[in-house]
């Protein structure tokens, strides 16, 4: 018997009705409404607040740092090249600092006394030290001794700082995974390599994907934090054009939705991709 | 059908976990062809046994030799060793994320290095030999405890293992399913493989055991001919075990 049977028709005494009140709050349209008295709330308070300061709003002049249709053509703006650079460097950088993770999550796990202190040295390391110290101690010291630009240390960097979260994630991944699984693959005659590549990691993708969005999400707003060496990636474009035009607070807006819509999509994606993981196993 | 010569042999072998002695001074071996049935109480040491005789556990000292390969832990021969020693777990510990078919084919195709069409024809043909050939395409989740353990048998077959080990390969099971999977085990008894069963079922015991073995506090208290030990075993631990099982 399923729900869309119609021709049921039920024997029992139906339950007792909910209080109405009950109802109205837990309705779809109520939160929906709710939110947007918030939100609208919100907003005219900023609003309200800059006219109050005088503030010259002219958010006409903010498409064209998107694009522009000149005579010349078809131009994309400053924000999009500097998109463009925030998505290429968080992209390199969260590659390298899945590869660095999932060496210091092997290294860690191998039981093998050097490596777990190689591991554990590199982690507490990066650890203890904050963000923009990590930068600058990449950009100042590591760049000029190893010849690399401004560009790779902050991709480096960002490698660097993330593949310790990313570490973790592995190591609890892994974890994750029954014991009985590596006796039945050894008990087969695979090597711990071949374990880990066609039973272990395959399954601990399951467990990995939520806090992998996350910190996809993450890489992609802490990668804001180059804007401080001057490479020319969104939140540097940014501060480029406010000095130009002293628009801040239509810019730091724009900027900031940017972000936002970026790790929205991020996510969503990735939830369809855990979607269909859940159903494959 | 037995022949004489050993293919497991422990010489007083011991074995520790931490402080605790787990293994005391075996000294027992298994002949090819011969089916062995060990039984005794919980935390007597019937798995870490059988566990040693596939390099899951390793030894601490005495002598472990298996198919003519000593085994140790840095031994260079326990993967080719592994290979010939199937085994059987009581939670099944299918793979997961693997259909029925890739379960029995990874291992030949990825140790053995078995070409995937052979693999495949070995894999159906094991399959059949568990009666399930229809359940290829599906994970072992959608299919019951029964039929994964049968899975579990097929997949230590595929590897062409020449012993077969067994840790209360039915204990997980619902009573209704027990069956099925010994049933399987009896055939694979009369092909003449090596077989080293840890089990409580008794019935199965009786019907294919060359020896019995029993066990208690990491001893081997008992060894001796069915006949001989379901109605007159020597030790006392033995027959107090053997009521208590039996009795219901
Ligand atoms: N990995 C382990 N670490 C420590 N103790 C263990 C481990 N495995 C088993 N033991 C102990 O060894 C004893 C024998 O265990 P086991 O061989 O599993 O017994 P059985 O299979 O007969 O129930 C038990 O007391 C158990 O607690
Ligand atoms: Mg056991």
């Amino acid at each position: 018997m399923t729900a869309s049977d119609t021709s049921f028709v039920p024997k029992g005494r139906p339950l007792p009705q909910r209080q109405p009140l009950a109802r109205v709050i837990d309705s779809l349209v109520f939160s929906i409404v709710l939110y947007s008295v918030i939100v609208g709330g919100i907003v005219f308070l900023a609003y309200s607040g800059a006219q109050a300061m005088g503030y010259n709003w002219q958010w006409y002049r903010i498409p064209q740092y998107f694009y522009t249709v000149t005579d010349d053509g078809f131009q994309w703006g400053e924000i999009s090249t500097g998109l463009v650079k925030t998505l290429t460097l968080s992209a390199t950088a969260f590659a390298l600092a899945v590869l660095l993770g999932l060496l210091t999550a092997l290294l860690r796990l191998s039981g093998l006394v050097v490596c777990t202190a190689v591991a554990v040295g590199f982690l507490e390391l990066v650890r203890n030290i904050p963000l923009l110290v990590l930068l600058y101690v990449f950009y100042y010291v590591l760049g000029p001794i190893f010849g690399f630009d401004r560009y790779w240390a902050s991709i480096l960097c960002l490698a660097v700082f993330h593949a310790v979260l990313i570490s973790e994630i592995f190591r609890a991944g892994i974890n994750a995974v029954p014991k009985g699984q590596w006796e039945a693959a050894t008990s087969i005659g695979m090597s711990k390599a071949q374990a880990y590549r066609y039973i272990i990691l395959p399954q601990s993708v399951r467990f990995m994907l939520p806090p992998m969005t996350g910190e996809a999400v993450h890489m992609v707003k802490s990668s804001a934090i180059v804007s401080v060496i001057a490479v020319a990636e969104l939140t540097t474009i940014g501060r480029n054009i406010i000095s130009d035009t002293y628009m801040s607070f239509e810019i730091w807006f724009t900027i900031a939705a940017v972000y936002m819509v970026v790790t929205l999509i991020l996510s969503i994606g990735v939830s369809f991709v855990e979607r269909r993981y859940a159903v494959d196993t | 059908m037995s022949g004489d010569a050993a293919i497991i042999t422990f010489d007083h072998v011991d074995k520790f976990y931490g402080d605790f002695h787990a293994l005391k001074d075996i000294s027992i071996s298994v002949r090819e062809g011969e089916r062995m049935v060990v039984c005794g109480p919980s935390g007597s040491g019937k798995s870490t046994l059988i566990r040693c005789i596939n390099g899951l556990e390793f030894h601490n000292s005495g002598v472990l030799t298996v198919d003519g390969v000593e085994v140790y832990e840095d031994s260079k021969e326990i993967y080719r060793l592994r290979q010939e020693v199937g085994m059987v777990f009581q939670q099944f510990n299918l793979f997961p994320h693997l259909t029925v078919l890739e379960n029995l084919t990874i291992g030949p195709i990825k140790v053995r290095k078995v070409s995937p069409s052979e693999a495949e024809a070995t894999a159906r043909k094991y399959l059949e030999r568990v009666r399930i050939p229809e359940q290829a395409d599906k994970y072992p989740a959608a299919l019951s405890g029964g039929q994964q353990q049968r899975v579990a048998i097929a997949r230590s077959l595929c590897m062409e293992s020449r012993i077969m080990l067994f840790d209360e390969p039915t204990s997980a099971l619902d009573p209704e399913m027990i069956n099925e999977v010994l049933d399987v085990m009896v055939e694979l008894a009369d092909t003449g493989m090596t077989m080293v069963v840890v089990t409580h079922e008794m019935g199965f015991a009786r019907k294919v055991a060359d020896t019995m073995v029993f066990m208690d506090g990491g001893e081997i208290v008992e060894t001796a001919p069915p006949e001989r030990f379901f109605t007159n075993p020597a030790s006392a631990r033995c027959r107090a075990f053997l009521d208590q099982i039996l009795d219901h």
